[in-house]
């Protein structure tokens, strides 16, 4: 009985510590030190938020870059992956239908080689980041959709390297293009041309 | 595999073997009472929980009842978790307006979490309230890995201690753990993870207009406090489904990095703290050389078979199940370390790793969580598997064993068999009946050897309170909710009350002096018969299932044949 007694305080006094006080400190400091990112490093444009930088969006119109393909079509709730094996027939024929489609959505040659992340899903179905490999070879159909003229095009080249992620402090990680924050910056300064079109 | 690869897995196991010296004369210092840097800073929280809860810090006790106290600390925990979760919508911090989870589901989650297992049957951001997950959940995160820790302990006072049936006090081992290891730990990780763009908030869930004109729910929370400890504590349980590879819960290499040094910085750093509590550092170092060639080995197999070219992909880099950012090399040692440290996030999907890759992560759950394993109890487990070779190797010399000074006799090898078959059993009889039953298979999703490697790979992580998944497998089932849950039961006491009963026993022996004729355990013959013992048991109970799923799957896969 006493066991039990010990047991219920200090498992409330745990709970208030670990479970209250702690969270409620990191976000305190969360808030005060990184707000933006502890908020969800959302970007906001024309004073409406319209998505967040790490997480992934569908883009499906030929005058954006688009994303990875994602088991959870982009949809947060929940977030997740295909869990296909690769013996799995289904990952087998959607990795081959993804390369049909990105061929032809790009104006490709059918024996070019896609990134393949491309042709896989995500793990979190939210992958903000492709290759720059992957960007490089839809700047010739945006530019089109786009109706840019040769300088525009080399810019947007020029500016999808300048945006890549090297790996962090030359160590950690992969190259990686964020599309979103790519696919914004078409919006902004290669728009004036899709109204012309 | 670039230069780069290698450079970032060199660093890492610098950094790891590194660190495990620090760390473990750390602890060293809070278990045996001397002065520590944390004392002054946390030492009234440590005489306020001993005030509050009516606990004398300076009372011993047996085995006997050192293990009544954690039971029944464990089982509260559990009552709580499970009531939280049955009435989650009538409580506070549920912005997203989550039902009240089901009494199946709540049992799973609760004893899950309960014994540091961290199964998750349920999508995180859609089941369960921000109070269910900080209240709830983020207080067993800390708790189950203090009672980890406190096994440990009461283990190693046995073996350094002599003729006294005193073990120690459950509540100050608790306490201390959580006060001076885990919290402040904790803190400080979840701070650098919030710079890194992990989300810490209470906000309800945005919805936005994405940029091409259609809207998506962003989910929120105070995610960052609870992955620190879940790294740290070898938990494993993710704030959100996709667990560590949500970019919300580890946006950039460096948190990965971080993240994949956390799972194992604690358990690495025990087995030194292990050495010196029993006072032969050497001793301990052993058992770090042991677990680290297992990981190095299991490694090396991984990054070979995920690396490598097959039939039906050709020459494309396997990126499913994969993040950008984060790549192959990064996706292959985070599994291997989660598998081998009892944590069990994942950053990638393990599901769709090559069959080997898969096959060595659940060769790791299989083994007992012993390489490195989880805070506290991978190391129990590991002295299980010692005693058992020092056992067999009496017998080989015909010598009266002994481990530390202390005779292993009967009763000891008795309690080491039963650690062993208790996670064993629980593998091969419920994957067994999930493989031949209509509810058990209806949860695939995958066919073929897969699917068997679904079913194996759910139990395995159940018996190794591991918690990862080949998450297809749909588990949120009244038969896979039961049957994982009493499986992460078996696996969590059937080797806690085992260990108990030897740290009982060998507190009460004596320590027989070293002589010419005693058999060494901290050189490199020890650590060679140490890892064939663990790769025999291993072997001889698990080969015939895994040659029938990721072997065959393996081989299938290099002939082309898809199913």
């Amino acid at each position: 009985m006493k066991t039990l007694y010990i047991s219920l305080k200090i498992f409330l006094f745990f709970t208030v510590l670990t479970g209250i006080i702690y969270p409620l400190l990191i976000t305190g400091i969360a808030q005060l030190t990184f707000p933006a990112k502890a908020n969800g490093s959302l970007i906001v444009k024309n004073n409406k938020i319209i998505g967040s930088e790490l997480i992934g969006q569908r883009f499906e119109t030929n005058i954006y870059f688009t994303s990875r393909p994602s088991a959870i079509s982009n949809n947060p709730l929940p977030s997740g992956g295909s869990n296909l094996s690769l013996t799995n027939s289904k990952l087998k024929h959607s990795v081959d239908s993804l390369r049909g489609e990105f061929i032809l959505f790009n104006h490709l040659d059918t024996h070019a080689e896609i990134p393949s992340e491309m042709l896989f899903a995500s793990a979190s179905g939210l992958d903000p980041h492709i290759s720059p490999e992957a960007a490089y070879l839809q700047v010739e159909r945006i530019s089109k959709a786009r109706n840019l003229n040769e300088s525009q095009k080399m810019s947007l080249k020029n500016y999808v390297s300048s945006s890549v992620n090297y790996p962090q402090f030359g160590l950690f990680g992969e190259s990686c293009v964020n599309v979103l924050l790519l696919n914004l910056e078409l919006d902004q300064h290669y728009i004036q041309i899709l109204h012309l079109n | 595999m670039k230069a780069q690869d290698f450079i970032q897995i060199f660093l890492f196991f610098v950094l790891l073997i590194g660190l495990t010296p620090l760390l473990g004369n750390f602890m060293y210092k809070i278990f045996t009472g001397e002065k520590h840097i944390l004392k002054p800073v946390f030492g009234w929280l440590e005489k306020l929980t001993y005030k509050f809860s009516g606990i004398d810090p300076n009372e011993e006790t047996n085995w006997k009842s050192y293990t009544f106290s954690l039971l029944i600390f464990n089982l509260v925990g559990f009552v709580f978790v499970f009531l939280i979760q049955l009435f989650q919508a009538q409580l506070p911090l549920n912005p997203a307006n989550l039902s009240n989870v089901s009494w199946r589901s709540a049992f799973n989650t609760a004893v899950s979490f309960m014994t540091n297992t961290n199964w998750q049957g349920y999508s995180g951001e859609t089941t369960l309230s921000y109070f269910v997950q900080m209240i709830g959940l983020t207080v067993q995160n800390f708790v189950s890995a203090a009672t980890g820790i406190a096994v440990l302990l009461a283990l190693i006072r046995g073996l350094a201690r002599r003729t006294t049936d005193k073990l120690g006090n459950f509540w100050t081992d608790l306490t201390r753990s959580t006060l001076y290891i885990l919290l402040p730990l904790s803190i400080l990780f979840a701070l650098v993870l919030v710079g890194q763009g992990v989300v810490q908030n209470f906000k309800t869930y945005d919805t936005v207009q994405t940029l091409q004109g259609s809207t998506e729910v962003i989910p929120m929370g105070p995610a960052a406090s609870q992955i620190a400890i879940k790294q740290l504590g070898t938990n494993g349980g993710g704030f959100f489904n996709a667990n560590s590879a949500h970019p919300f819960e580890n946006p950039t290499p460096l948190s990965n990095f971080l993240e994949m040094l956390a799972l194992l910085l604690i358990p690495a750093a025990l087995t030194f703290t292990f050495g010196r509590m029993v006072g032969s550092i050497r001793q301990g170092w052993t058992i770090f050389k042991a677990m680290l060639i297992l990981l190095v080995i299991g490694l090396t197999i991984s990054l070979c078979a995920e690396y490598s070219t097959n039939p039906i992909f050709g020459n494309l880099h396997l990126m499913e199940g994969k993040e950008t950012r984060l790549g192959i090399t990064n996706s292959v040692l985070w599994a291997t370390a989660t598998s081998a440290a009892s944590n069990g996030s994942v950053n990638a999907m393990h599901d769709s790793l090559s069959p080997l890759t898969g096959m060595v992560a659940m060769i790791n759950l299989m083994l007992g969580e012993i390489i490195f394993g989880g805070v506290g109890a991978g190391l129990y487990g590991m002295v299980i598997f010692i005693i058992l070779t020092v056992f067999i190797a009496g017998l080989m010399v015909g010598r009266t064993p002994e481990y530390l000074g202390k005779k292993i006799q009967k009763f000891e090898v008795q309690m080491a068999i039963m650690a062993v078959l208790a996670p064993n059993i629980v593998i091969l009889l419920f994957a067994a009946w999930a493989s031949v039953s209509a509810p058990g298979l209806s949860g695939l999703n995958n066919a073929g050897p897969h699917g068997l490697s679904e079913i194996l790979y759910a139990y395995a992580s159940a018996a190794g309170n591991n918690g990862s998944a080949f998450a297809g497998l749909n588990a949120n089932t009244i038969f896979y909710n039961l049957t994982i849950g009493v499986g992460m039961l078996i696996g969590r006491f059937g080797i806690i009350l085992p260990v108990m009963a030897i740290a009982g026993s060998m507190a009460e022996k004596k320590i027989t002096p070293s002589s010419a004729g005693t058999f060494h355990t901290d050189n490199w013959l020890f650590i060679g018969l140490l890892i064939a013992v663990i790769l025999i048991v291993g072997g001889l109970t698990h080969f015939p299932a895994l040659s029938l799923g990721p072997i065959v799957e393996h081989l299938l896969m290099n002939k082309g044949i898809t199913f």
